[in-house]
């Protein structure tokens, strides 16, 4: 498991290698661990044969959407004459989710390096990393180690001596949970309030700055360094032997009523029942496991019982209903009260929303008051329909995923533990926390 | 804003929250700061994407982001007031006023929520003598916020004060945290 503590025997340490090491933080600590070979290989390749290494790799986008990284890059048209510009989404703030922040604050040459990598691949000589302003010390580790790099010649006009320009920027963002939607950080980063845009035009054909522009996760981008120096189809073969379609490893963000919190580095596909009780050591001591959000607060709740038999990749967490997104895993054991927590969660979409479309401004903060309202023993039969039907009308009508993430846990919290709405509502009682069992 | 300084700034008269008048307003961009500014103007091809940088100097500088600032903001990047005070007011971080020297902001989601972060704002609040979210105390020492997921859920709560940025508060560490901010 990640810093402070040491990697578990079945973890794949890819990523988080160097977790903790404070001596990788910097340019020649960073070069003795093998860092910046790829991206001198890189720079004297062809952007495209770099695009497909990444594609044969099977990486997939590691911010939520799952979208091969390969493909995205290849929709940049190079040689069209215009800016390009590489974006880097590092505004980590889906609750359960805290792996970005580790990468940012361990490994910092892994990012500008795979931002470096990125940008030549798509014809663009300058990156911006987009950081959540609340992440005081990863900005601090990130401004350090690019001012490093630049002062080194490693990125900059001249980057490692290949003649090219690859300029990486770090950008502080100012506190809002939407910058971390694709258009609406490169509205901010523009100078502007971070509204989402409605698509299309996609970013690759109009972005940042109205320019051509690709968008990557820190996660995804800190992979491509590996990649390239070890080869696609070393990144194929992390994955179940059933399902090629999720490959290479994952960082999971574990969080919530579990005995050991924190990041955790497994190949795709491990099972969840033995990450959840061997690596993550079971629920906390006398409690049961209730209930999981296993790819940060937007993906739908789901049962002990349905965790257990999950895979953890894209495709399995499918397969049980729920979905892998940014792998922020949020833990809830048999003390905690289902539609208590939900109203907290929609009480922060409601804080969230940026109110430019009125389902999610409206579905938002209503969702959040008929839930307040049951939480406290005022809710009546009524409310759960109305409920249903607010959550029908924020799902796929808006600019951004916002609304609809509000209502994923919303809709399956009342599909997974009904009992505990109707509770609430009948017998007007507030939650109660059942005995700790010796 | 409507009787603010010219975008130009210069020797307007500020005025307080309350309306009063009061010390001339001094602008933040002059000398170093505005050297800085400069210089990160050079990473990007427009004026106005160094907007949230310059707010954030204007917030290093004061403290907070008062109506003059923004106004100060906004001649130099070729934006109206408006336009500014509308891109203040979208993110949490800026300080339309000003605050405790400590601010202190407890992250109560989900996550952190299921683990007692409601125990580790009571007890701010009750440490601090601020009694109520947002409410500076009266020796202008403190003042105390629920902020939205600090990414940091693995620790929970985590806790900034300031700038910096503290793991796993429970309610029983809050009197040793705050003794570092007397």
């Amino acid at each position: 498991m990640g810093f402070p503590f040491k990697p578990h025997p079945r973890e794949s340490t890819v990523l988080s290698k160097h977790f903790g090491e404070a001596e990788a933080r910097t340019l020649d600590g960073w070069k003795v661990r093998g860092g910046y070979r790829a991206l001198e290989q890189a720079l004297g390749m062809d952007p495209v044969a770099i695009q497909n290494i990444v594609k044969e790799s099977g990486l997939r986008g590691r911010g939520g959407a799952g979208f091969p990284t390969g493909l995205k890059w290849s929709f940049m048209k190079l040689g069209d004459g215009k800016p390009h510009y590489l974006c880097c989404n590092a505004d980590e703030s889906e609750p359960g989710t805290f792996k970005d922040r580790e990468i940012m604050r361990w490994t910092p040459h892994a990012l500008i390096e795979g931002c470096a990598i990125a940008a030549h691949a798509i014809g663009a000589e300058t990156a911006y990393i987009y950081i959540r302003g609340e992440f005081t010390e990863p900005l601090e580790v990130m401004e350090r180690a690019v001012a490093e790099a630049r002062n080194a010649g490693v990125i900059g006009p001249n980057a490692m001596g290949s003649g090219k320009r690859v300029d990486v920027w770090v950008h502080k963002g100012a506190g809002a949970y939407i910058c971390g939607e694709e258009t609406a950080l490169m509205n901010s980063l523009e100078g502007k309030r971070g509204n989402p845009r409605i698509k299309p035009p996609f970013p690759a054909a109009a972005g940042l700055f109205g320019m051509p522009t690709t968008i990557n996760n820190v996660e995804t981008l800190a992979a491509v360094p590996h990649i390239l120096v070890n080869g696609g189809a070393w990144y194929k073969n992390m994955a179940r032997a059933d399902n090629p379609k999720s490959t290479g490893t994952k960082l999971w963000s574990v969080c919530g009523n579990v005995s050991r919190p924190g990041n955790y580095e497994v190949q795709m596909g491990f099972p969840f029942r033995e990450f959840l009780y061997d690596l993550c050591g079971g629920p906390p001591r006398g409690r049961t496991f209730k209930a999981v959000i296993p790819g940060g607060s937007s993906v739908p709740i789901i049962t002990i019982a349905e965790a257990e038999a999950a895979f953890m990749d894209y495709e399995g967490m499918v397969a049980v209903g729920t979905m892998l997104g940014s792998a922020g895993c949020i833990v809830m054991d048999d003390a905690q009260s289902i539609p208590r927590q939900v109203a907290r969660l929609a009480r922060f979409y409601a804080h969230e929303s940026c109110a430019q479309c009125t389902q999610c401004r409206e579905g938002t903060a209503w969702t959040t008051k008929i839930l307040e309202r049951i939480v406290a023993g005022d809710g009546t039969a009524e409310d759960l329909d109305t409920l249903l039907d607010l959550a029908d009308n924020m799902t796929g009508k808006t600019i951004c995923v916002l609304s609809d993430s509000c209502a994923a846990p919303v809709v399956s919290g009342l599909q997974k533990f009904p009992d505990e709405f109707k509770a609430l509502i009948t017998r007007k009682t507030v939650h109660t926390v059942p005995a700790i069992v010796a | 804003m409507s009787h603010g300084p010219s975008a130009a700034g210069g020797a307007a008269i500020s005025t307080t929250p309350h309306g009063h008048q009061s010390e001339p307003y001094v602008p933040v961009f002059t000398g170093e700061t505005k050297a800085r500014l400069d210089a990160l103007m050079e990473r990007y091809p427009t004026r106005m994407a160094t907007l949230l940088p310059a707010l954030w100097m204007v917030q290093e500088a004061r403290g907070w982001v008062s109506p003059e600032a923004m106004a100060e903001v906004a001649g130099l990047l070729g934006l109206t007031a408006a336009y500014v005070k509308g891109v203040v007011t979208f993110y949490t971080m800026y300080h339309q006023h000003p605050v405790g020297t400590h601010f202190i902001q407890v992250c109560t989601t989900t996550p952190c929520h299921v683990c007692g972060a409601e125990d580790v704002v009571k007890a701010f609040l009750q440490h601090t003598g601020c009694g109520e979210l947002g409410v500076t105390s009266a020796d202008g020492k403190y003042t105390v916020i629920e902020v939205e997921c600090l990414g940091a859920c693995g620790f929970a709560t985590p806790v900034m004060v300031n700038s910096d940025f503290i793991e796993s508060v429970t309610p029983e560490k809050v009197p040793d945290v705050l003794k570092r901010y007397g």
